[in-house]
């Protein structure tokens, strides 16, 4: 089965946002990039399923040079080829118009992306890619079973799960579930020399306007001190008269 | 004109994020100097009219073979009908589960840009423009777009249930939008009787500072007096104390209740992504030094296992009261 991963490039959990330019713009500088840890899930899926069933997984980024070293190590995790649309990643709709175009000319089984990027938190990128091309789609997407040509998907819903039939292809905007996190996979010595050969192929954008754009950032206002109280009757009290929660 | 509303219900009742969402949409469509026309899709027991109240002029109940178990491009081109056959140029969806299937799907279906995550009213309206959550509550971005339809999903209780006043008028929609033949639901498993999480207007949280699984007898009792929801942190979830659906952070659930307790969690950086959107924080940890104090507005030092059962009864006196 032929499968493609859609890989978002983010700053890694731990890294402070700062924005700069007059915050119009998110300040990368001294920012570590990371493989979007929701896309991470969906890679190890990947691997997994072609391992089962044979196949291929082509892993794919919308960006500009600097996230090829994002695409080197899911590579080095495993993914047979790289694929890079040379454009910046404007919007969700544009990109979205990328994935699509690939997707047209190659007959993926499978596309997986992640239920959400962790920098833009979007949400948006599967869902429109499925529009796009007519195909059945579920998000967050928590496990996955192959059977011949369908697919048996388990999603979130709020306060439970659903679990659907599908025939592929399919697009799943996955998280943990689809994989543990035990499970993951990280790029060995060797997955990390092989990864060096292997085809990372850049190609162009095809012709998509932005919907929507960025104009300006602002941090969220510092939280006041906190108060510490000492007996649990003065914590009921504030929170009945001050916060007004309870 | 009209801005249109997905009427979210669960089992034939409207979720509380309904509300919000209709009273959301008033709130544009003032600013508009246009209605709100509230769309449900599929069987609603509830009466629809009662949407008025968050501000809706009109409720549109669209009705069809089609729907009757989820699907999001089904729904999507429900709504789609919708706003075709009323002129509507602009969506207000809320960010549950379905909703932020919907919308990217709508999105490309109706033509419209989407903006999600957002938690407030738009500031302008040419451009369209709104502010919304960004790299996990670690940052605000304004949004703009010049597209002519517009898609907006707020985030679920950043912005509060408002009461508009009013009746609406109930109409239904026989739909000619087909099911899919791609795409079937086998079962539906949820939770009887507990808040849904994303839902919970109060939640009680808990991590690795509780050492066993079956400490948390405590924060369910914690969580039954105040009506609350229950998370825990990720590790907790790992091990497998709790189920995955509870975890909040980064990686997990993002909330943004009322008021959120959190007993035994340090405040890693990657878990404040998930709830530093609540109103207002309580951090019960033995540690003076926790991190998680410097994020919240009240804390407890002290062990969890004296505090947390002596919260709970302090509240069950103060409910009686
Ligand atoms: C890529 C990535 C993503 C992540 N995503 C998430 C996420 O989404 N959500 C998340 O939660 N974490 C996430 N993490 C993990 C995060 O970094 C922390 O490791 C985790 O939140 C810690 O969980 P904890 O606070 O329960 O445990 P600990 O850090 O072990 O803290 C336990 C706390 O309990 C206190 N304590 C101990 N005993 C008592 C007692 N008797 N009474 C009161 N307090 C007590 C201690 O003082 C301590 O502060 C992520 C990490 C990475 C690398
Ligand atoms: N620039 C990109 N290149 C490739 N895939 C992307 C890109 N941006 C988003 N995606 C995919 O879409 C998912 C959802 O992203 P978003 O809509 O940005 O939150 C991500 O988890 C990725 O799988």
């Amino acid at each position: 089965m032929k499968i493609l991963v859609c890989i978002s490039h983010v700053p890694d959990t731990t890294s402070k946002i700062n924005f700069t330019n007059d915050n119009t713009e998110f300040d990368t500088n001294g920012v570590q990039f990371i493989i979007n840890p929701y896309d991470e899930f969906g890679l190890t899926k990947a691997i997994q399923l072609k391992e089962a069933n044979g196949g291929s997984v082509t892993v794919l980024n919308v960006g500009d040079a600097s996230t090829e070293p994002t695409l080197r190590k899911a590579l080095a995790i495993g993914a047979d080829d790289a694929i890079r649309v040379d454009a910046k990643p404007s919007d969700a709709y544009f990109v979205a118009e990328q994935i699509a175009a690939v997707v047209k000319e190659n007959e993926y089984d499978l596309i997986i992306c992640g239920q959400e990027s962790i920098d833009y938190n979007g949400g948006q990128v599967g869902g429109m890619v499925a529009a796009m091309l007519d195909l059945p789609y579920a998000s967050p997407c928590v496990g996955m079973d192959i059977d011949g040509g369908s697919a048996t998907v388990l999603r979130e819903i709020d306060g439970g799960k659903e679990k659907s039939k599908m025939t592929l292809p399919i697009v799943i905007g996955g998280k943990k579930g689809l994989v543990e996190e035990k499970d993951l996979r990280i790029p060995n010595m060797r997955g990390i020399m092989t990864a060096r050969t292997k085809p990372l192929a850049t190609r162009e954008a095809v012709g998509a306007d932005a919907r929507t754009s960025a104009v300006k950032f602002e941090k969220p206002a510092p939280k006041a001190d906190v108060k510490l109280v000492d007996n649990v009757n003065d914590l009921v009290n504030l929170l009945h008269n001050e916060a007004k929660v309870i | 004109m009209a801005v249109i509303v997905f009427a979210e219900s669960w089992e034939g009742k409207f979720k509380k994020i309904t509300h919000e969402a209709v009273s959301y949409a008033k709130d544009v469509a003032n600013a508009e100097g246009t209605d709100v026309i509230a769309v449900t899709v599929g069987n609603i027991d509830d009466d629809a009219s009662s949407l008025g109240k968050f501000g809706a002029s009109e409720v549109v109940q669209v009705e069809g073979d089609a729907f009757g178990s989820f699907n999001a491009s089904v729904w999507a081109d429900a709504l789609n009908e919708v706003a075709e056959a009323k002129g509507a140029k602009h969506f207000v969806i809320s960010g549950t589960n379905n909703g932020r299937m919907i919308a990217p799907m709508l999105s490309v279906k109706a033509g419209a840009a989407y903006i999600s995550n957002a938690i407030e009213i738009p500031s302008n309206f040419s451009p369209f423009t709104v502010r919304r959550n960004a790299f996990s509550n670690k940052g605000l971005v304004d949004y703009q777009t010049s597209a002519d339809k517009v898609i907006v999903g707020i985030v679920p209780n950043a912005i509060g249930v408002k009461e508009h006043g009013g009746d609406a008028s109930v109409s239904s929609h026989s739909s000619s939008v087909a099911a899919s033949a791609k795409s079937e639901v086998l079962d539906v498993d949820r939770v009887k009787g507990k808040i849904p999480l994303p839902e919970a207007d109060l939640v009680v949280s808990a991590g690795r500072g509780l050492k066993a699984p079956e400490n948390w007898n405590m924060v369910e009792d914690l969580a039954e007096v105040l009506g609350a929801g229950t998370a825990c942190s990720k590790p907790v979830s790992d091990i497998g104390w709790r189920p995955h659906s509870e975890h909040v952070g980064q990686t997990g659930i993002q909330i943004n209740p009322s008021l959120y307790i959190a007993i035994g969690i340090s405040g890693a950086i990657q878990h404040l992504a998930g709830v530093s959107g609540s109103k207002t924080i309580v951090v019960i940890n033995n540690d003076p030094e926790a991190p998680f104090f410097k994020a919240a507005d009240y804390g407890i030092v002290g062990d969890a296992f004296e505090v947390v059962p002596q919260l709970t009864e302090a509240l069950k006196s103060f409910k009686a009261n």
